[in-house]
């Protein structure tokens, strides 16, 4: 039906008309962000000023007079006094590889390079959002590729002891137990209760007595009676959680296994000799060592961070003590104290005879650090979690394990992924500190860069640092621009 | 979280102790014993190896060493120390420096932080552009490095002391650090001090008063200046008035070194520097944030009030950003102090390389490991408490 309007009220849309002549072009975007003001204009010349000087001297340095070729400090050192002394890129270029791999057999680099591209593959795949594959890529970053790296820069032929393969199963029977125990059903699960008990006071006897009552040789690892019974009570705890499992339907009764069974293969896999050179830790170093120590303390800390932040949220007043104590404790103090604790106390805490390299010690002290850094971020997004969610979950039936598997952290880990980069970025720039317990990392090989007498000059410690910091920053900031651009993607459940 | 429901026989035919193993309640208690039973025997043999260690490398134990002679000397002494001192005082001068840089990176994080994060929300590009580089600059490299390229990169390539850069006041920067000229006091200074102190009081008086008759009366009366007033001009009266009683001892370069004046260390500059320029950019997003966290409406209903700019910044934006800026604000300054520890890399005597120079020497790295541990748990607690206590000021009043 046609309505009937006045004749003065428009009929059609009025053409928009273009904006005044001084509200747009190049002029009015400069007095706007520029000039807008008497303090504006003011400002703008003062820093315009501060930051051409300070763009022209950067760009002096590091282009105009600097030195880009050359075999030792003659080529960096200006002819004449006074004159200013540009960037000496000649010494990053003839310590490049120092920088890289550290000491690493120069024949043998072929390995962290090999370990280098498979682990950029394997997380590109696994952070590109378009990349298919997802889960086999994760298990192959996750499962597969530590023990890879650890064959390829070691060389493998370790002299792996029962009780350190004991140690092994030990924790994946465990967790294995925490992740499907609940899925059996009934009394199936009691045979595996009790086979971890068994399993936990056969590890207590190895631990407690060095008792040597007799050793077994199996797949290049000689195990005593207690490691053995240690290691077949694991097996028997997994078997029987996916017997259990087996009595419901639509459970995939594999998986229990997986985790005792990968354990089995890493030990095996340690102890087999490739017939590559062993390189000894003491010569890792450079930007891959950097790597290594933050990929590991990555790694470590995310699984023991969601462990101690559950504690913490517990209803058990013992267990969350206990993880409040621990995860103050970690925050209260400086990364450099821990380190050194790592480096000091732990093999007086050991008993006599075992010993950790240092590059372990380092990275035992870094993981226990992050962990409890990783504990406070995690937190966070279990406290987002509404309520209702984990009464929903209890109203299914679902037990503890169970509940947090499927319901609630996937929802907090997702919720605080920001924080869990920002972790991992405080992390890799922390891994700088190795050095100051000896370790060659980046900013170690640098310092000793710099201190060589062949190339000692006055911009010598300034251009090695610089381009250390570069390195660093673009780790960082990738990851920084990686998080946001997860945190946009993931985003949308909550857009409205 | 643990699931209350009473699950008790749930799986009906097991027998008493199955039943019992399977009731939440009780598994719970069963889990929290077996955990403390573990611990105790982890923590029962971690302490019997250490002594079983300790003992056969024949190094004593306890605190003892303290007391004994240090034979070392530092570098930056707050309080008179002399290698014949004991290990205990070398310890305490340890602590002492890491205070001072401490503290004099917070307030200089504090400042540059708050100028920079404003900065980054100003409409003026080369603002907004240089703060953002240097926000995205030092968030992203290590603090270690920082502190290594102001001491090594920086510091160290600058002229010795006979060519030393003169700055203004009769300063001179040198590859020795920053020396500035001391004030000697003379007898009858006491005055301008007691004129400073009594100028703060009554400033803070008449704030009170303001306040109290604002509640009163609803008018305002101006307080920023009659305070300042108070607090700068009643001490430079005085000081003139009793015949300026200082006098400057200023360093002059002679030969080979700087004599005179004050020195302040090129390790404690770098330090100073590096922990500044690095928490500054964290501090700086921070403000940012809270900034960012208070709403438009907020501004646009204050400025429908007829509150003035400065009012609006004042009783509205700046109070409710605070509630937002002050709890991660606290874990910067912690982070600043735990990275002061930093310092040992370039040879600041702190207390982590005071310590590690003790544990060195003694070989006692347990007793040196608890002291650190000790110390900066008393410190990271102190801050926390005091920060906590100021957000409760601070904080919204709920219901």
């Amino acid at each position: 039906m046609e309505e009937q309007v006045a004749g003065y009220v428009a009929d059609q849309q009025i053409p928009s008309r273009p904006a005044p002549a001084g509200e747009k072009g190049i002029v009015q975007v400069v007095r706007k962000n520029l000039f807008a003001t008497p303090t504006d204009t003011v400002l703008s010349v003062v820093f315009g000023v501060f930051a051409a000087w300070l763009i022209w001297s950067i760009l002096s340095w590091a282009v105009f007079d600097a030195t880009f070729f050359g075999g030792d400090r003659e080529a960096c050192l200006t002819p004449g006094e006074g004159e200013s002394e540009g960037a000496c890129w000649a010494f990053v270029g003839a310590k490049f590889s120092q920088f890289m791999y550290g000491s690493y057999p120069i024949d043998l680099r072929w390995r962290p390079n090999l370990v280098a591209i498979v682990f950029a593959l394997l997380v590109a795949g696994a952070a590109i959002p378009s990349i298919p594959f997802k889960s086999l890529n994760t298990w192959l970053l996750f499962g597969v590729f530590p023990i890879f790296a650890l064959v390829m820069l070691t060389g493998a032929g370790f002299d792996v002891s029962g009780g350190f393969t004991a140690f092994l199963m030990l924790v994946a029977a465990i967790t294995a137990y925490l992740l499907y125990g609940d899925d059996a059903g009934g009394l199936a699960a009691w045979p595996a209760k009790i086979a971890l008990i068994g399993l936990i006071a056969c590890f207590a006897l190895i631990v407690m007595s060095s008792l040597d009552t007799g050793t077994i040789r199996f797949a290049g690892i000689t195990f005593t009676i207690w490691s053995v019974l240690a290691c077949l009570s694991a097996l028997v705890s997994a078997v029987a959680i996916a017997v259990g499992m087996a009595q419901r339907a639509g459970v995939q009764i594999w998986r229990p296994v997986v985790p005792v069974v990968v354990a089995a293969f890493i030990a095996v896999l340690l102890a087999e000799d490739y017939g590559l050179r062993p390189v000894s830790t003491n010569l890792w170093g450079g930007l891959m060592l950097t790597l290594i120590v933050a990929v590991t303390g990555i790694a470590a800390s995310l699984p023991l961070g969601i462990l101690l932040a559950l504690g913490r949220q517990s209803d058990m007043p013992a267990i969350r003590t206990v993880c409040i104590i621990f995860i103050e404790f970690w925050r209260g103090v400086p990364l450099i104290t821990v380190l050194f604790m790592a480096a000091f106390m732990l093999p007086l805490l050991m008993p006599s005879g075992v010993s950790f390299n240092q590059l372990l010690r380092a990275l035992v002290g870094v993981a226990l650090f992050s962990a409890a850094y990783m504990a406070e971020v995690i937190r966070g997004g279990l406290q987002a979690i509404p309520k209702g969610q984990y009464e929903g979950a209890a109203s299914l039936g679902l037990s503890y394990w169970q509940s947090m598997r499927m319901i609630i952290l996937p929802q907090a880990l997702k919720l605080v992924i920001p924080g869990i980069v920002n972790t991992f970025i405080g992390l890799f720039k922390d891994t700088s500190l190795v050095y100051i317990i000896g370790l060659a990392d980046l900013l170690g090989t640098v310092r000793r860069g710099f201190s060589d007498p062949n190339w000692i000059t006055p911009s010598t410690a300034a251009t090695g640092l610089v381009f250390a910091g570069f390195v660093f920053w673009l780790f960082c900031f990738g990851m920084s621009r990686y998080s946001q651009f997860v945190e946009r993607r993931l985003d949308t459940g909550y857009k409205r | 979280m643990a699931v209350n429901t009473e699950m008790a026989g749930a799986h009906g035919s097991a027998g008493g102790a199955l039943a019992l193993l399977n009731d939440t309640r009780y598994r719970g208690i069963i889990a929290q014993i077996a955990l403390i039973i573990a611990l105790v025997a982890l923590g029962w043999w971690l302490v019997h190896n250490t002594i079983e260690n300790l003992r056969s490398a024949n190094i004593a134990s306890g605190f003892d060493f303290l007391e004994r002679r240090s034979g070392f000397e530092i570098s930056q002494l707050p309080i008179p120390f002399s290698s014949d001192a004991s290990y205990g005082r070398a310890l305490i001068i340890g602590i002492l420096n890491t205070l001072i840089v401490s503290a004099a990176g917070i307030v200089m994080a504090t400042v540059l932080g708050f100028l920079v994060g404003i900065g980054r929300l100003s409409t003026n590009y080369i603002i907004r552009g240089l703060s953002t580089v240097y926000v995205e600059t030092f968030r992203n490299i290590p603090p270690l490095l920082v502190i290594m390229f102001w001491y090594f990169g920086v510091l160290a390539v600058l002229p010795r002391p006979a060519g030393a850069i003169s700055l203004p006041f009769g300063s001179f920067l040198s590859n020795r650090g920053l020396q500035t000229p001391t004030a000697l006091f003379q007898a009858g200074a006491w005055a301008t001090g007691a004129a400073l102190l009594a100028g703060i009081g009554a400033a803070i008086a008449l704030v009170w008063y303001s306040r109290k008759r604002q509640l009163q009366t609803g008018h305002r009366m101006p307080v920023l200046w009659p305070a300042i007033g108070l607090i700068v001009g009643l001490p430079i009266v005085v000081f003139i008035l009793t015949g300026l009683p200082v006098e400057f001892e200023y360093p002059t370069a002679t030969r080979f070194n700087l004599q005179g004046g004050f020195q302040i260390k090129p390790e404690f500059l770098a330090l100073f520097l590096a922990l500044s320029v690095y928490t500054g950019a964290f501090i700086a997003e921070i403000v940012r944030a809270g900034i960012l966290s208070v709403s438009h409406g907020q501004t646009e209903a204050a400025s429908a009030l007829g509150l003035r700019r400065g009012q609006i910044l004042r009783h509205v934006v700046v109070p409710q950003a605070f509630r937002v800026i002050i709890p991660p604000l606290t874990s910067q300054y912690l982070n600043l102090t735990k990275n002061s520890s930093l310092g040992l890399a370039v040879g600041y005597p702190d207390l982590v390389a005071v310590g590690s120079t003790v544990l060195n020497q003694t070989g006692q790295s347990v007793e040196v490991v608890a002291i650190w541990m000790v110390v900066y748990l008393t410190i990271s607690l102190a801050v926390s408490t005091f920060m906590n206590w100021f957000n409760r000021r601070v904080k919204l009043v709920e219901r």
